[in-house]
Order: C-alpha cells, then structure tokens, then sequence
C-alpha cells in the first residue's frame, strides 16, 4: 500500500468514526438496537471470557508463585496477581478475546449486510445505514468491554484464590488483604475500566468500518472478518502501550 | 390545462461507472400513472440506470428529475426525496435479525410518529395486500424466494410511495412465482394510483403488465413506446433482444470485453 494510498485509508477510516458519532442519537429504535447488540456481542462472549480469565489466573498463580518462593515472598502472590491483571492483562485479554469473538462477528455481519442488499435497502428506505447498524454495535461494545474485564479479572482471581489457597497452601486471610492493600480502586480499576472501554470503541469502530466497506461477495466477507481481527488487535496493543505510558506515570 | 410534472425526467444523463460511459445521451420522461418496462441485456446498464434514479449514483452530464425535483446534493435533502420512492430490490435487501412484520414496520417506525398498535395493523395491511399476512412473524431464511420478493415489496409499499421501482423483480423466481409476482405488481400499481418503473431483462412477463417499453442496448436508449410498437419494432437491435439472438448488432459480452480492451 502506498503511502498516499494509507493516508486516505486512514482519512476514510476518521470520518467513518466521526459518521458513527453523528449518527449516535439516543431515539428509542437506538436503546432497542443497543439492547440486542449487548446481548448478542456482550453476553454471548460470557463463557469464553470466563474460561479465559480462569485459566490466565491459573497459570499467573503457578508461575508466580515459582518465581516468589525462591525469594520467600510467596504471600504477594495476590500482589502480583491483582496488578499484573488489572493494569495490563485483564484489559488487552479482554479486549483480544472480544476481538476473536464479537469483532469478527461484527465484521461478519456487516460485510454479509453489503452482500445482500441489506445496506443498500436501508439508504433506499432512507435510513442512515451507519445510525442503524454501525452505531448500536460501537455503543455496545464501549459498554460491554469494561463489563466483560471486570468479569475477566474475577474469575482470574478466582481460579488464582483457588489454586493457592486449597491446592498450593497459602493463607487465605493473606491472599486477600494483600489484593485489597496492592490494588487501588481509583489507579487500577477506574483505569482498567476506562481502558476496556478505548478498546471496546476501537475494537467496534475497526470491525465495523473494515466490514462495512467489505467488497460485496463471500470472499470480500472473509477479507474483512480477517483484516478487522489483525488490525483490532495491532491497535489494541498500540493503544494499551500508549494509554499505560500516560496513566501510570506515578 | 396544467400538467403534473413527469414521474422521471432525466436530460441528456451520462453516467460513469468506474471512469467508462455506461450510458450516454439519455433522454427520459417517464409520466405519472402506469407501469413503465426498462429493457435491455444484461450488462446494458440498466442497474445504473436505476442507481441514477434513486441517487446512488450522480449524473457526470445532464439533469435528473424524480417527482418534479432535481435529484438533490445534499445527503440529508436525497434521503427526504428517497421516502417518496419504494425501491424493490434484485437481492431484496430484507433485514436477516428482524422478522417479516419488523421489516415492514421499519420505515414506518423511522419515518413516522404513529403509535406502535397503528403501526401494527398498518403492517398487516401490507402483508395482507401481498398475500403475507400469516407469516408476519416468520424471519426471512424462513421464506421462499417469491415470499421473501413479496415481503420486500410490502416494506417497499409501507409509506405509500407515489414512486415504485423495481430491479429485476423476478430474478431466481419460477413461472408461478414470476407470475404471481407482476399480477401484484400491476394491481397494486392500478389499485394504489402508482408510477411504476420495472427494470428488467425478463421481457415476456413483463411486457403484457407494461404500458410503456424502454430498452436500453449499447450505452443509450434504442426504443421508446408502447409494448406493442416494440413487438413490432423491425429494428435489428430490438429484434435481436426480443428474439434472444447471439448474433446480431448486440454484442455479446460487451462489457467484459470493453474492459478487457
């Protein structure tokens, strides 16, 4: 790709997000749309968020804990555990997990809508295909992220509780104080929230607009189901770098 | 006597596609009232016609008139002009995560302040008129392709449009079907007082509803009249379309190999 060629791809790509903002009206056909989307992209990705979490609670507990006994300070484990998840992992995770699942689908749809009339049925009808169809899915995955992070994070802490409390052996009453003393609700969860939520918005926006000018064939389909994976999540570990630099500068 | 302004009145209309002429030095008047044929072969250009037509695609030459004003710049003014305009199109564009009656609804409920119940029973005079009243809850993968075509011509129909344009309306649809598809075409064309522009290439089906025929053949209009002047037509382009022969002044892939050139 040229650079000029980038330039304009990028310029398109910045109205298209201004086009979505525009089109965000809060009407009652919007609260309606906004519902389903959160169901279909929020709480469907539920069970992979949970597994995921679970098991990146799991492994960060049995490498830490490896790595902490050699110096006798097994008791940060939680320490470890609850930065670690709510300043980094529990946010890009997330964010990544949402992308494999629900910007695909995103794409998907939307590539699929220009295949079949959909898209151009709604201008003909004079309805803003953006307002109907884009805006609804950016809201709800601004939403739905943070949500799913929260529950990312819990169900890690969870896993990590249960694997160093009954099966290593720690003390329970250490493991919690420990969290609740390192993590800050403010610093580190306020800023994980608001995190989940950029990588929601960019995560929706990149899906949305790759599908949305997909080439109106099976193929093109695909295209953009792919092209909106990789590029989401290259910006998203942009972003995540970018956003740490400017949060955690204490 | 004062005439009402025509239907479609396009002016010495070029249009473009992709830097080439598709079509050239078109000069149109379609009137109020009536079913009007727009003719060709496949690949003539009577998609960009229609693109024209609903302002997808802008004129590179000349002027295009649709209910007595110009096809409008402006997005939010084109979307204004677009609500007097039922387009049924080829693929039906119907929404897949919504049921037939949300379909329907859905320019109703954008477009207008009527109460939900309102809005129902209109809907179901929709489906009704197309024969579709029973399978108002059922989703479009559930209907056949002649259901689904009715279904887009309900939604087409639901803010009364004095306009009516249809894009092949019986692409991938059997004898019945095509059948049942322009009887509908013509009494809700004569029952609701609509102008109805058919652009198609199914000449025989849709000639007998027409009261008027345009075909379109390399880049510009080769006849304009009634059906039974173009039966009789004794021009080599219009008999070659209406005989379906492969040799003839209409070449055979045009396109194509105008691109491939």
């Amino acid at each position: 790709m040229t650079f000029v060629a980038a330039t304009r791809s990028l310029g398109r790509a910045g109205l298209f997000s201004l086009s979505v903002l525009r089109a965000s009206a809060p009407t009652r056909d919007f609260f309606t749309e906004l519902t389903r989307e959160i169901y279909k992209i929020g709480a469907r990705s539920l069970p992979i968020i949970a597994v995921g979490g679970a098991f990146v609670g799991l492994v960060l507990t049995l490498q830490g804990y490896r790595t902490l006994s050699r110096f006798g300070a097994t008791n940060s484990l939680s320490t470890l555990l609850g930065l670690s998840l709510y300043r980094e992992l529990g946010p890009v995770l997330t964010a990544l997990l949402f992308i494999g699942r629900a910007g695909s689908s995103i794409a998907a749809e939307l590539g699929l809508m220009r295949a079949t009339d959909q898209i151009t049925a709604l201008g003909l009808m004079a309805i803003d295909p953006v307002k109907k169809a884009v805006a609804p899915r950016f809201w709800a995955a601004v939403i739905t992220v943070p949500l799913l992070t929260a529950f990312f994070c819990s169900f890690a802490i969870a896993a990590s509780y249960l694997e160093a409390v009954h099966v290593i052996g720690l003390d329970a009453g250490y493991f919690w104080s420990a969290l609740k003393d390192s993590v800050d609700f403010v610093d580190d969860y306020l800023v994980a929230f608001l995190k989940s939520a950029v990588f929601g918005g960019t995560a929706a926006l990149v899906a949305a607009y790759v599908g949305y000018h997909a080439e109106p064939t099976i193929e093109g389909t695909s295209i953009a189901t792919t092209r909106a994976v990789v590029n989401a999540s290259l910006l998203v570990l942009m972003f995540n770098f970018v956003l740490s630099a400017l949060l955690f500068r204490s | 006597m004062i005439h009402a302004p025509a239907a479609v009145r396009l002016t010495d209309v070029r249009l473009d596609r992709g830097g080439r002429a598709v079509l050239e030095g078109i000069d149109l008047e379609v009137p109020r009232g009536g079913i009007t044929a727009v003719l060709g072969p496949s690949g003539s250009g009577k998609s960009t016609l229609l693109a024209a037509l609903t302002g997808e695609l802008d004129a590179s030459a000349g002027t295009v008139e649709v209910l007595g004003t110009p096809l409008p710049q402006r997005k939010r003014a084109l979307l204004e002009l677009r609500k007097g305009i039922g387009v049924l199109l080829q693929g039906n564009g119907l929404l897949t995560d919504l049921t037939v009656a949300e379909n329907v609804a859905l320019p109703l409920r954008t477009h207008t302040t009527l109460p939900a119940v309102v809005i129902h029973r209109l809907v179901l005079m929709k489906l009704h008129a197309v024969g579709l009243r029973a399978a108002a809850d059922l989703f479009p993968r559930e209907l056949s392709g002649g259901m689904a075509r009715r279904v887009a011509l309900a939604r087409a129909l639901a803010l009364d449009p004095p306009l009516m344009i249809y894009d092949e309306p019986l692409t991938g649809l059997d004898p019945i079907a095509s059948g049942v598809i322009m009887s509908l075409i013509a009494r809700l064309n004569a029952s609701l007082g609509l102008t109805s522009i058919i652009v198609t290439h199914h000449v025989h089906e849709t000639l007998p509803v027409a009261d008027r025929a345009i075909v379109i053949a390399n880049g510009r209009i080769v006849f304009s009249g009634t059906p039974h002047a173009l039966q009789a037509s004794a021009d080599p382009l219009v008999r070659q379309f209406l005989l379906g022969e492969p040799d003839g002044p209409i070449a055979f892939d045009a396109v194509a190999r105008a691109e491939a050139a």
